[in-house]
């Protein structure tokens, strides 16, 4: 930017501007470096932690030598003393109370993390209480003494500031480029190239690793969402009891319970696709088919083990885990989104957001009586994804 | 002082301040009491208490489930083989008698009147007269719903295996469809819950002793029963249902208490216009 656009353009003030750019000028033009030293020999003890004396009650000092010519700007002085002593004595005890309670509070902080341990449950709830209380006090009683101190204490009067433009003056950026070309040439940063691509180089590789951290992001899934780690022979295991399940104990309709593949009671990352639940029903309440893959509306026959049927736990709309079995009815409830399946038509859904049945887990007994996997699923098991493909 | 500036004595501001606590407190209102004792009721045999159910059963449920327990179609289902566990746990919660049919009969205390079933010894007796019609799960008995030496650890892990879903991890309950609902299990006994299990009422599956054995069933109750004894050391366990009215209590609450708060905060101090 040259220096001609960088000076004042008169045609860019008002009128009214004038009086605050020359008391600009006449203020560079006094010298701070004099003043300075002046008042640094003529300030009064000070103890640490208070603020420095004013120099003047006047917040925006005006023209204190009363050049000739500067028209004197307004005078905004800030009252010392509050209009009302008596309010405001009242005021300052309020608030050094506030204060007070604010620094208690902070030691009952400091004192309640040593006394209250975290080896219990209980012992926990009660440090939290303990620490977030004391914790909340100490800001309630630092903001309302604060809040009181300025609406009681402080005068309330409006101030308007006003400021430099933002623009250096023409000699100073001079001098700033004047120096900044000088230090560029002595660096030898423009003369010695190999030095200056060097370094450019050290730095490329550093620039480029937030880029390359993306790939953590992945990998992509792939086949993973298409399969549980059910398969043919699994065992379903009465999850928590975690004992396997024979078709003779699990006898009364009505009964309903979570189902996980044994050996994987554990693997949570495996139980989040293949939790199952199995339904006890009576004889004659499910709508069967007699094919071997789902049909819209109706429970595999094949699938299923003396009325017992297996239902993935995962709500097809998003995934929660739709277990909320009614007996009465034979709903199966998912208690996110209130989709609804009817576990006597293949879980087909009869209400809410979910658009998919449940998909229903392949079972058969084996040659002890237990009830165990034929397959995994025949279809993904879950909310929708991209690459699912079109449902069954 | 400008026009739009109203003046405010100070007294009205901490009022305002005040009534807005008292609303959010009054929001909080979350009320519990202790559990049903549980009571040993005298023990009346044999033909004397079969007859005692059978008289109970002609005045208090034949008009429904009919003369002999065999239900009526689309009014009350048969009796013959619920068994006296389902007897208990409907009549000792006061679900049956029921008034009318509906979706959900709500729990209540027996009731005082002694023209209605008002003793446990009578529910017994009720109890028996089913329980002799056609056999099916029986009450209890006190060993078995014992807590002492129960494994609370697998009693919550199977908890919330099969029941948190509709009781709540805590055992608070929740909604079900078309107005059906998974009670709170916070006035149950141990025996009421055992019944629950192993009898599955209304729209509760059924949890037969072969798949949740009796031990697993200590387990669970001792679970449930511990759940209670927990302390709520902030003062307010708002129903333990979660975050829900968590997040309610906080938004209703705390935003109701912010607004006011920057309502007095930049409220204007009259004096210092003046």
């Amino acid at each position: 930017m040259s220096d001609e656009t960088a000076g004042h353009r008169p045609g860019d003030h008002e009128p009214g501007d004038h009086a605050a750019d020359d008391l600009f000028a006449k203020h560079a033009a006094a010298g701070h470096d004099d003043d300075a030293a002046q008042h640094e020999q003529e300030r009064p003890h000070r103890v640490i932690g208070t603020p420095p004396p004013a120099e003047s009650r006047s917040l925006l000092g005006g023209p204190a030598d009363g050049e000739a010519g500067v028209p004197a700007v307004r005078e905004r002085e800030l009252p010392t003393e509050p209009d009302n002593p008596e309010s405001a004595k009242r005021a300052e005890r309020v608030v050094v109370a506030c204060f007070l309670i604010a620094m208690l509070a902070g030691l009952a902080f400091l004192a309640s993390y040593f006394i209250f341990g975290v080896h219990t449950v209980t012992a926990v709830q009660h440090s939290n209480l303990a620490l977030g209380g004391t914790l909340a006090l100490v800001f309630l009683g630092l903001g309302v003494g604060a809040v009181i101190w300025v609406r009681r204490l402080m005068p309330d009067v409006e101030i308007t500031e006003e400021r430099h433009p933002l623009r250096s003056a023409p000699e100073d950026r001079a001098a700033f480029q004047q120096t900044f070309e000088d230090g560029a040439e002595a660096s030898q940063f423009v003369k010695r190239p190999m030095v200056r691509r060097a370094l450019i180089a050290a730095t490329v590789p550093v620039a480029v690793a937030p880029i390359l951290l993306l790939r953590d992001l992945g990998p992509l899934p792939g086949k993973k969402l298409d399969h549980t780690v059910w398969r043919k022979g699994l065992r379903l295991l009465n999850y928590g009891a975690n004992t396997p399940i024979r078709t003779g104990d699990f006898s009364s309709p009505g009964g309903m319970i979570t189902v996980v593949p044994d050996g994987y009671q554990d693997n949570f990352d495996a139980l989040a696709k293949a939790a199952v639940i199995i339904i006890k029903f009576a004889p004659g309440q499910v709508h069967y088919t007699t094919r071997n893959y789902p049909v819209p509306g109706q429970t595999v026959e094949n699938w299923t083990v003396d009325n017992i049927v297996a239902y993935s736990k995962i709500c097809t709309h998003v995934g929660c885990p739709a277990a909320l079995y009614e007996q009465t009815t034979h709903h199966i409830l998912c208690p996110c989104h209130q989709s609804t399946f009817d576990a006597t038509r293949g879980a087909k859904v009869i209400f809410g957001p979910a658009t998919r049945p449940l998909p229903q887990l392949p079972m058969t007994v084996d040659a002890q009586g237990y009830l165990v996997a034929r397959s995994d699923f025949t279809e993904p098991v879950g909310p929708s994804f991209w690459e699912r493909g079109p449902s069954v | 002082m400008s026009p739009t500036t109203v003046r405010r004595r100070p007294v009205a501001g901490y009022a305002v301040v005040l009534l807005g606590l008292l609303v959010a407190g009054l929001s909080y209102a979350a009320i519990t009491s202790a559990g049903a004792a549980t009571t040993t009721p005298r023990s009346l045999s044999g033909n004397a208490q079969l007859a005692m159910g059978r008289h109970i059963f002609l005045q208090e449920c034949a008009s429904c489930h009919g003369l002999f327990a065999q239900g009526v179609q689309g009014i009350a289902p048969s009796l013959i083989g619920v068994g006296s566990a389902a007897v208990d746990f409907q009549v000792s919660t006061g679900r049956m008698p029921a008034k009318e049919p509906a979706e959900e009969n709500p729990r209540r205390s027996l009731p005082k009147s002694t023209d209605q079933i008002h003793d446990p010894q009578q529910i017994r007796a009720l109890a028996a007269y089913i329980q002799s019609l056609g056999g099916g799960p029986t009450i209890p008995t006190r060993a078995d719903v014992s807590q002492s030496g129960a494994n609370y650890g697998l009693g919550q892990q199977l908890f919330t295996a099969d029941c948190a879903q509709c009781h709540n991890f805590d055992g608070a309950g929740g909604a079900l469809t078309y107005g059906k609902y998974a009670p709170a299990l916070t006035k149950s006994t141990p025996t009421q819950i055992f019944e629950a299990m192993l009898t599955g009422p209304e729209a509760m599956p059924v949890f037969n002793n072969t798949t949740i054995t009796p031990q697993q069933k200590r387990d669970i109750i001792a679970y449930v029963i511990q759940t209670r004894n927990q302390p709520n050391p902030g003062g307010f366990s708002l129903g333990r249902v979660g975050p829900v009215t968590e997040g309610l209590v906080v938004f209703l609450g705390m935003l109701l208490f912010m607004v006011l708060a920057a309502l007095w905060i930049t409220a204007k101090h009259g004096k210092a216009h003046e």
